[in-house]
């Protein structure tokens, strides 16, 4: 289980920074963790917020119902005790804690979260990442002031896990008395987390303050009670250069999105590397199955074993990130390994295209009646080295007769040509730690990245893997979908997108929760 | 007369600022809500309907001329809409990024002056050949340096190393310092060369040797006579010199992780939002009128002829 060694190394790093100079002893309270980010939050409001930067704020500032572990990605209480889920996973009740507050001193009860679920639904497309797990909201009823029930029009799986992301975290009912633009600006943003919103200035800096009396916190947590860091300061420095060497120079304690080049100046010297990979879809090569030379299956087979997946991750990312094991991230639950499936082979590869009837023209780019071996791939720079892993992905493919085209276009462009569908290949990644995010991408009734027909092998997978939270169904659906997805090759994987932290030597335990964002409710600071 | 003529031209210069940044914005292929989507990090594929709810949400469905009036009318009353990355007013943003970005500009502009300014004088001034190369290849040197790398190095040398000043953020005067002299680099490099420039020229005019031949040293003719009347080319300048500055605080804003117009223009135009591009079109030109009107009323003040005519005039 190499994916789940994260929480080993968070503890392991601890320890080890304990026994340098800086030093030992139990975490203590007190103090700031002054944390660089590569991008500025745009909105912190965690309900409506899509972007990393602005989740890594929200996280700290609303609990929610539940909580998952990153280890096992089980579904545990966090401030529902309990929960039960009835119909054929079309309704969800939960059982709430008692003795939780927002900061407002308002009791987080039924009404409360009512209030929160009708907000994020009445934020319609503002809530980008809420609104599509809460897809077929029929209501939220309050049973009683401890037990709300949530129900859905059709089976909903998803939900559970949704339901510990915070995108449906809670925000006190006061918060709903203000816009949804206000609540970006950090205004009447009021959740029940272990640390408040006490400064926001845009492009600048965040400051957070830890909640006095905070006695609520998720049972994964190392420790109970009030957070043990006094304040966040994150502060938004876009230029990676200025990021590690505000580091390494002791303006900062903890850095996200530590480029490859830089990883290596901070392993030692009492810094430390919390990494861990993202959940979700990993980044690869989605095809359209309805265009050009991607129609026909053994192509895309080829393609799929003529990328050297290790080769990318060892030159052009670093030893932090994995080659793709599936088309679903190792942290991901019901993820299945399906590395021999995905090995390189251009032998294999050149011998499919062979019988396919692809020959090698004059400049080694395969044809077949007239037709070349081409496609394109349309992508952003989301991802810093995108350009580089497609170019070293284009080298590669060049070996087996294929000429993979790369465009580059700016957000903006990438998202109008994935709506039109006017795109051989599409190269992205999407984080969510449960495997429902398949059915959102290459189900019929999804986003049909693939554009695959209504009858398509995979659809049922997909369909049966949403309707039951019963692992003993769940599971094997979700697999078959993986495996469907790979032997199709309707998705090529490529690579596991993962978060690189470099974490100074006062600085201990800043960790991840399932979703690879930052949970910092355990971290803490030494000397000052 | 000219007084209304002018405020009337300034009232044009505004409305087109405003309409041409809508319609350059409003024909780039896709939108804000687009851009939004595609920078969403952990975003599931929206929905078709999804995409026209927001641009619903956002206004963006309506037919251009609507668009264009609702803005244009709300822009009358100083209201420039909301901005749709972030949700906040345009006219609020643009107002709270506008002090940290003066400060910072203020200050390179000073130095930009004076050092472009001392540079230009000395090395037309000095007799020594040497001096006078040496400090008149420093503006061309000036120009040619890309100000992200100054940046950099300047951080890295001044804060990482040397640790006199903080690399990040707009607290106190010590964050000011190293961008305000990144940005006055370039600036400065502009105002010496177009100083030493009309300096040499006047030198060479006829008017200089009556003066001299009137017994007037050189220190006089060069700083008395010949200074006076090469001002005036650089003070024209001053319109691209205040657009240098804005332009060069898109860079220095991010090498230097600061908040202020530069860094919310150029990530304003990157998203597509309408709003805040123009909330920072519309007070850019405001600030441009205003300067060429200060310009206007100083330069009489400094050449005679000009003074003649403009009393004709009024």
């Amino acid at each position: 289980m190499p994916a789940f060694v994260l929480p080993l190394a968070l503890a392991a790093c601890g320890v080890a920074d304990g026994s340098g100079p800086q030093d030992s002893g139990p975490p203590r309270p007190g103090g700031t963790l002054r944390l660089g980010l590569s991008s500025a939050p745009d909105c912190i409001d965690p309900q409506q917020a899509a972007t990393n930067a602005a989740l890594n704020v929200g996280r700290q500032v609303v609990d929610s119902l539940t909580d998952q572990d990153p280890k096992t990605g089980a579904i545990v209480p966090w401030l529902a005790d309990h929960w039960t889920v009835g119909g054929e996973s079309t309704s969800f009740t939960f059982h709430l804690r008692g003795g939780a507050t927002f900061s407002d001193g308002t009791p987080v009860d039924a009404a409360a979260v009512k209030t929160s679920f009708d907000g994020i639904v009445a934020l319609g497309a503002k809530s980008l990442l809420g609104n599509s797990y809460l897809a077929g909201y029929r209501a939220a009823t309050v049973v009683d002031p401890a037990t709300v029930r949530i129900d859905f029009g059709a089976p909903n799986a998803q939900f559970l896990q949704a339901s510990s992301t915070m995108s449906l975290g809670v925000l006190a009912p006061s918060a709903y008395r203000r816009t949804a633009e206000q609540r970006c600006q950090g205004d009447g943003l009021i959740g029940s987390g272990p640390f408040v919103v006490t400064g926001f200035r845009p492009n600048q800096d965040i400051a957070l303050s830890k909640r006095t009396g905070y006695g609520w916190g998720s049972p994964l947590w190392r420790h109970q009670g009030a957070a043990y860091l006094d304040r966040i300061d994150y502060r938004v420095v876009p230029e990676p250069g200025v990021r590690t060497g505000s580091l390494a120079s002791g303006q900062l304690d903890a850095i996200t999105d530590v480029q490859p080049v830089d990883e290596a100046q901070f392993t030692g010297n009492g810094f430390s590397e919390p990494v861990r990979p993202n959940p979700g879809v990993v980044f690869n090569l989605h095809a359209n199955v309805t265009r050009g030379v991607l129609a026909d299956v053994k192509v895309r087979q080829a393609v799929s074993k003529g990328i050297n997946r290790p080769e990318v991750t060892s030159t052009v990312l670093s030893a932090n990130y994995k080659p793709a094991t599936s088309i679903l991230g190792s942290t991901t639950p019901f993820y299945t390994d399906l590395s021999k499936a995905l090995a390189y082979d251009p032998a294999a590869a050149g011998a499919l295209l062979e019988s396919d009837g692809w020959v090698p023209g004059p400049d080694g780019i395969r044809v077949k009646n007239g037709q070349r071996l081409t496609a394109s791939v349309v992508f952003s720079a989301v991802f810093n080295q995108n350009q580089s892993v497609l170019e070293l992905v284009q080298q590669q493919l060049r070996k087996i007769g294929f000429d993979l085209r790369i465009e580059l276009h700016t957000n903006t462009e990438t998202s109008r040509i994935q709506q039109s569908g006017d795109y051989d290949f599409l190269w992205y990644n999407v984080t969510r730690a449960d495997p429902d995010i398949l059915r959102q991408q290459f189900s019929v009734k999804g986003g049909n990245r693939s554009r695959l027909p209504a009858d398509n092998p995979l659809e049922p997978s997909l369909a049966e893997q949403s309707a039951t939270v019963d692992t003993a169904r769940r599971k094997p659906a979700a697999e078959q979908a993986q495996r469907t997805i790979v032997e199709q090759a309707y998705a090529i994987p490529v690579f596991e997108l993962t978060q690189v932290l470099a974490v100074g030597p006062k600085a201990h335990d800043v960790g991840f929760e399932a979703s690879s964002r930052l949970q910092l409710f355990d971290a803490w600071v030494s000397g000052s | 007369m000219n007084l209304i003529r002018r405020l009337l031209q300034a009232v044009v210069v505004l409305w087109a600022a405003f309409t041409l940044s809508f319609l350059i914005l409003y024909l780039l292929p896709g939108d804000a809500v687009l851009t939004k989507l595609g920078s969403a990090e952990g975003g599931p594929s929206a929905s078709p309907e999804q995409v026209a709810q927001l641009r619903a949400q956002f206004g963006l469905d309506q037919p251009i001329l609507v668009q264009y009036g609702k803005h244009l009318l709300a822009a009358l009353h100083g209201d420039f809409g909301v901005s749709v990355t972030t949700g906040d007013g345009a006219t609020h943003m643009v107002l709270t990024a506008l002090p940290p970005t003066l400060a910072v500009t203020g200050l390179a502009l000073l130095l930009a002056v004076v050092f472009g300014g001392a540079v230009a004088v000395l090395g037309t001034y000095t007799r020594a050949r040497w001096l006078s190369h040496a400090l008149l290849s420093l503006p061309p040197l000036g120009t040619s340096l890309p100000p992200f790398w100054v940046g950099l190095l300047l951080i890295q040398l001044f804060s990482f190393r040397l640790r006199l000043v903080p690399a990040l953020g707009s607290a106190g005067f010590a964050s000011l310092i190293l961008p305000a002299i990144t940005l006055a680099l370039p600036t400065g490099a502009i105002i010496a060369q177009v100083l030493a420039k009309s300096l040499r020229t006047q030198l060479a005019e006829p008017y200089v040797e009556i003066v001299r031949a009137k017994g007037a040293g050189r220190g006089r003719v060069h700083f008395g006579h010949a200074l006076r009347n090469a001002g005036l080319p650089a003070l024209t300048l001053a319109g691209v010199v205040a657009g240098n500055l804005l332009a060069g605080s898109v860079v220095t804003e991010t090498v230097f992780s600061r908040d202020g117009l530069g860094r919310i223009t150029a990530s304003a135009v990157t998203a597509q939002d309408v709003p805040v591009v123009q909330a920072v079109i519309v007070l850019a030109a405001f600030f441009f009128v205003v300067l060429n009107l200060l310009v206007d009323l100083v330069y009489p003040l400094l050449d005679p002829r000009v003074r003649k005519e403009v009393t004709i005039d009024g």
